[in-house]
């Protein structure tokens, strides 16, 4: 079974950080808020887009507090919807 | 003569594909005599939007995501009104102006209901289902939309 959290970005912020998603060793990022953390320090300059205004999505269900992640976990992080 | 029962049904469609307005409505009456009342939103596709030309629009969404969020808020709106049929389809990928986006249809016995499912369906699209709009004007330059307040108040008078 894999170790990794599978990191999606979407839209705007895919545009903005250049990929469109990523993976992270679990170790590394054991909760939602641990593996933005990472994102941050592993990517200094995505520090500002990763400071706006997101949306995060765990195993596509959205999430509006940290939680604990585990391997296999699909994360994704994106702007505020605009569909419709 | 014995009542009919109608077959309840939910369909979700994502994709670049159009759809027919007559089709649709076509689909949540047949064999359907239990419901007096039917509410059909489309959603289209503007040439001016705050002001900017539009000349195309892109549609991003998270798929599989996208029809999760569909589902659950249809299975919501079935348990707050009496609907016994939904349909909802959003497009994605390379839109013009007066292009279709989006369809939201529901059958009930009564009219009330109807309009408020449809009304809730489309507010709590809008704020929760992960689709995004990146609109191109003429001179070829593009922006990401910025999602409004007046949605999230919308979509607020539902909780």
């Amino acid at each position: 079974m894999s170790h990794l959290v599978h990191v999606k970005f979407f839209a705007r912020l895919r545009e903005e950080l250049g990929v469109a998603g990523l993976e992270v060793p679990v170790e590394e990022a054991p909760d939602l808020d641990a593996l933005k953390h990472w994102l941050g320090e592993a990517h200094p300059h995505w520090q500002p887009m990763l400071s706006g205004r997101l949306l995060t999505a765990v195993n596509q269900t959205m999430t509006q507090t940290n939680q604990p992640l585990k391997p296999g976990d699909e994360v994704a992080l994106f702007p505020p919807v605009t569909g419709g | 003569m014995t009542a009919t029962t109608t077959e309840r049904a939910i369909e979700i469609r994502v994709g670049p594909e159009d759809f027919t307005l007559q089709a649709e409505y076509d689909a949540l009456c047949a064999s359907n005599t239990d419901d007096g009342a039917v509410v059909c939103f489309v959603g289209r596709v503007r040439d001016l939007n705050d002001g900017d030309a539009v000349q195309r629009l892109h549609l991003e969404h998270y798929p599989g995501m996208t029809e999760a969020v569909l589902t659950r808020l249809a299975d919501q709106a079935t348990e707050r009104w009496p609907l016994n049929r939904i349909r909802i389809i959003h497009r994605v990928g390379d839109l013009h102006p007066a292009d279709q986006i989006v369809f939201v249809g529901v059958s009930s016995p009564h009219r009330q209901a109807a309009f408020d499912g449809a009304s809730f369906l489309m507010d709590c699209l809008k704020t929760e289902a992960p689709f995004w709009k990146k609109e191109t004007g003429p001179d070829g330059t593009s922006r990401w939309l910025d999602a409004r307040q007046s949605d999230e108040t919308l979509a607020k008078r539902w909780t």
